[in-house]
């Protein structure tokens, strides 16, 4: 555990990193960015959270089976995302047109509007859900491992 | 006579090397860019989407990012798998 400058200044941190990962997470599709790259913004936080606090309370906070149950989650909307436009074509974006996400932006430079997109935002933040849950466990296992301690299941 | 060898092969890689990158074509000026054109002038209209990069992503090449989540996965599964295989060898008989 470092010291209790760096801890407060985490506390106070910890927010703005995850409303910044969450923005890009919710904004691939009109953006740079999208699930991946949010995602890892996130579990650098979580990487600021090992860093500064002990991974004991870290590990009371983000339980190895709550990840992988996120990360499957993460992985079955995908796919289930992917297989419901398999009507016309696996990946189809069946979403175009419909009421959900379904505005068509004109063509060319323009602000953009968020609810456009199709299945392009749910798969981000399928994507996303599922790399904050895998990279927060490998970080965590790691650290729990080098730490010498048991890991648990 | 090692050494020597060593700086015949060095030499050879560099001129393949060289050769190679005087092969490249411009940057920015693709031999083929019919697919390039379609998604740039189709990708708004047809996938809704203002990040054109996001649309080939998860539309046109979703398969491929399939594949990269698959990937992820691997790599957790297979990182937890061989921390926990080898805190347990420790502790066996």
């Amino acid at each position: 555990m470092l010291s209790k400058i760096v801890r407060t200044v985490t506390n106070e941190f910890m927010p703005f990193i995850l409303v910044f990962g969450f923005y890009i997470i919710a904004h691939g599709h009109l953006t740079p960015g999208g699930g991946f790259q949010g995602g890892a913004v996130i579990v650098s936080g979580v990487v600021m959270l090992l860093v500064a606090f002990n991974h004991q309370e870290v590990k009371q906070v983000l339980r190895e089976r709550t990840l992988s149950i996120m990360e499957s989650t993460g992985a079955l909307i995908f796919i289930a995302l992917a297989f419901a436009g398999i009507g016309a074509a696996f990946f189809y974006n069946f979403l175009v047109g419909t009421p959900i996400f379904g505005r068509i932006p004109p063509t060319g430079p323009n602000p953009g509007d968020f609810w456009t997109g199709g299945v392009i935002p749910l798969m981000n933040l399928a994507v996303g859900l599922k790399v904050i849950a895998g990279l927060s466990a490998v970080v965590l296992a790691m650290a729990i491992f080098s730490s010498g301690e048991e890991v648990e299941e | 006579m090692r050494r020597f060898t060593g700086l015949i092969l060095l030499l050879v890689l560099v001129a393949f090397l060289v050769w190679g990158v005087q092969l490249i074509h411009p940057f920015g000026y693709p031999d083929t860019s019919d697919m390039d054109d379609y998604i740039i002038q189709n990708a708004q209209e047809e996938t809704g989407s203002n990040n054109v990069v996001a649309s080939v992503v998860f539309d046109y090449r979703g398969f491929d990012t399939l594949g990269e989540a698959t990937i992820l996965f691997t790599a957790v599964t297979g990182v937890l798998l061989v921390l926990r295989a080898s805190k347990r060898r420790e502790e066996g008989p």
